[in-house]
């Protein structure tokens, strides 16, 4: 009826272009790695050589594939404490199948992730019925893959870890795809780092250009309210959860294939590492908030300091005390962004 | 005010990793120092990188670290000591040695398997090795210069002998590692040169308690049993205790492994013998044989592992041991 212009809706005003740039969750991880890498960088000429870049690229790959899937799961509101030694029981059932029990590669590597989806799903389902804290329920998890880990190695082969993959059928063809390296200007880079770029772009895309992308974000917001307006939420959370699973066998594959053996302890204790690197990606504790190429900053990050600590000679005794001086100016940096970030609304 | 915030908290980073290569820029002046000292001697002047599987902060590879470290300013070798559990960060640690193309480099092989790549990189760029500790049996194959480390059978070998000789009859071998090669080895070892009767018992190193209340049942159980041989310095303790809650004054014992606690227990009689597989060793000598391989082509061993033990360690020498053992060196 009323032909009356309506007042600019303050949801609809332009946010000025600064304040847009400033406002991106991975803004903080963005500077850190710029900055990182540029101390590094003049400090070192080998960090800055493509044989260095291609050396810290390695350990950034697999921990960013890792770091994405966690960031995905850590915007939906959840934890996965089992990420990281799901990466060790992966890698163990491939070894054991090719090994043991003579599987061809392929099948094993099958077989390893219908497993890891199965222990992602289950993780999901019972944080989902049971309303417990992830934390716990993943806790939980985590405990059963570290001893399931041990003793299935220790009963099959009596040692404390699998060797021999490099024998089985389709090694050849999957390391190819998986471990192996590429030559790229007469430098060889891991392939796990096209992985890892792959990862990262379809998890922005879902995040920023579809309907799941907002499910996820809703879910891990309010997901009170987002089951009212019809959001999936359930399915939604349990569905990261195999994400993530599928991430720790694809980082689990990528390592059994590359170090053709695989100890009953591997991935313990990394699952922190992925948390730390989603963080400093801008993901909050809290869920809802976060970006996928932020986890990758911080995967490189990391990457970069391990690997610079060693290029430029500091003592590795205090490694980990740089990692806590990032994580710490990663979460201000953070914190500051997102004040920032409703200030400007 | 904001963004000065901001400002503030990238500078506060950058003051913190600038500081942090002072301490980095006044480890490496020291190093320089002593090398000057040194000036009578080879000064070599080659970067050596030894990549060990031992987490920062253990004990066993900080002794090694020490040593690898006094070797480079007693030459005047430039040592840079990184480690890591993980056989794949160990491998990328190898990766970063190559691409630094340091003069020579020295690996522990806890997983052969795993560093074989990494290992064949280094020999294909020309870069000279040298394996530590473990994995002397794929150190040739990998084209090691040499092995320096101890060959647990005969070390093993060498703690039967000792039993023997100080009056043992039935030996207890305490084994803390379901599956571990090398301490299986070791059992074995001791097995063919006691003589007498040798019984492996299984404990779990992570719980010294129960490996103690173990051993006291077992020692309740068998008044033959006359010797115990610990494999780790944790469970030499625990053993201590369970001998003296079971009450069997004849009982001697001997272990493997080395701390101030089992010095002291040796001091007080309450332990016969520590083998020592001497770590320290195992980062000097590689730093020195990889300097003597780059200036003199000389290589070391023949073709056989160098081995750092079995050194014994009893009331005969505790004290100077100790003396070293607090200086971070035994």
């Amino acid at each position: 009826m009323t032909t009356a212009v309506p007042a600019a809706d303050e949801r609809l005003t332009d946010v000025d272009r600064f304040r847009r740039l400033i406002i991106r969750p991975e803004l903080g991880a963005v500077a850190g790695a710029v900055i990182v890498f540029t101390f590094f960088a003049i400090q070192s000429p080998v960090f800055r050589s493509p044989a260095g870049v291609a050396n810290w690229l390695d350990p950034a790959s697999t921990l960013g594939i890792m770091a994405v899937a966690v960031a995905l799961l850590m915007i939906g509101g959840e934890f996965d404490l089992s990420a990281g030694v799901l990466t060790g029981t992966t890698g163990l059932t491939l070894a054991l199948l090719t090994v043991r029990f003579d599987w061809n590669v392929w099948p094993a590597m099958a077989f390893a992730l219908v497993l890891a989806l199965a222990i992602g799903f289950v993780n999901g389902f019972l944080v989902v019925r049971t309303r417990l804290p992830s934390f716990i329920i993943t806790l939980s998890t985590f405990l059963m893959l570290q001893g399931i880990n041990l003793g299935v190695t220790k009963y099959f082969t009596n040692t404390v870890s699998v060797g021999g993959i490099a024998q089985a059928p389709g090694y050849q063809a999957a390391s190819a795809i998986f471990a192996k390296s590429v030559t790229i200007f007469g430098t060889q880079f891991r392939i796990a780092i096209l992985w890892w770029i792959a990862v990262t772009a379809l998890a922005t895309w879902v995040l920023l250009r579809t309907r799941l992308g907002n499910w996820i974000f809703a879910a891990g917001g309010n997901a009170p309210a987002a089951r009212s307006v019809g959001v999936p939420v359930t399915r939604t959370k349990i569905g990261l959860f195999m994400t993530t699973a599928f991430a720790a066998w694809l980082v689990g594959t990528i390592l059994a294939l590359k170090l053709t053996s695989v100890q009953a302890n591997a991935g313990i204790g990394q699952e922190f590492e992925y948390i730390i690197a989603a963080v400093i990606g801008g993901c909050l504790l809290t869920g809802g908030y976060g970006s996928a190429i932020g986890a990758t900053f911080g995967a490189l990050i990391f990457g970069m300091v391990g690997k610079g600590i060693v290029y430029v000679g500091w003592d590795p005794d205090w490694y980990k005390f740089f990692l806590g001086i990032l994580l710490l100016l990663a979460v201000l940096a953070n914190n500051y962004v997102r004040k920032f970030a409703e200030e400007s609304r | 005010m904001k963004p000065k915030l901001r400002l503030l908290a990238v500078v506060a980073g950058a003051a913190v990793l600038a500081a942090c290569t002072a301490g980095g820029g006044v480890e490496n002046s020291d190093n320089t120092g002593s090398g000057d000292n040194n000036a009578a001697g080879n000064q070599s002047g080659i970067r050596v990188a030894v990549v060990s599987h031992g987490a920062a902060g253990d004990k066993f590879w900080d002794v090694v670290k020490s040593g690898a470290e006094q070797a480079g300013r007693d030459i005047g070798a430039n040592v840079s000591y990184q480690g890591s559990g993980d056989p794949n960060q160990q491998s990328q640690l190898i990766d970063a040695a190559v691409s630094q193309k340091v003069d020579g480099l020295v690996v522990s092989m806890a997983n052969p398997d795993a560093l074989q790549e990494a290992i064949g990189k280094a020999v294909d760029a020309g870069i000279p090795v040298i394996t530590i500790n473990s994995g002397a049996e794929k150190s040739k194959e990998f084209g090691a210069l040499t092995h320096v480390g101890q060959t647990e059978s005969i070390a093993g070998a060498a703690a039967g002998e000792r039993m023997k000789r100080d009056g043992a009859t039935k030996l207890i071998c305490v084994i803390h590692e379901a599956g571990n090669v090398g301490l299986e080895d070791r059992c074995a070892g001791a097995a063919r040169t006691f003589g007498g009767q040798v019984e492996n018992l299984q404990v779990n190193v992570s719980d010294l308690n129960a490996a103690g209340s173990t051993i006291a049942a077992k020692l309740q159980s068998d008044a033959s049993a006359n010797g115990v041989l610990t494999l780790n310095n944790g469970v030499a303790l625990a053993a201590v205790q369970a001998i003296e809650t079971a009450g069997r004054t004849d009982v001697k014992l001997g272990t493997f492994d080395l701390d101030a606690q089992v010095l002291d227990a040796i001091k007080a009689d309450k332990i016969t013998f520590a083998i020592d597989q001497q770590p320290y060793l195992q980062g000097y000598l590689p730093v020195v044989f990889l300097a003597l391989y780059k200036s003199n082509a000389n290589t070391v061993g023949g073709g056989q592992p160098v081995l750092t033990g079995p050194g014994f360690v009893d009331k005969s020498n505790a004290d100077q041991v100790a003396e070293f053992a607090g200086k971070g060196t035994r």
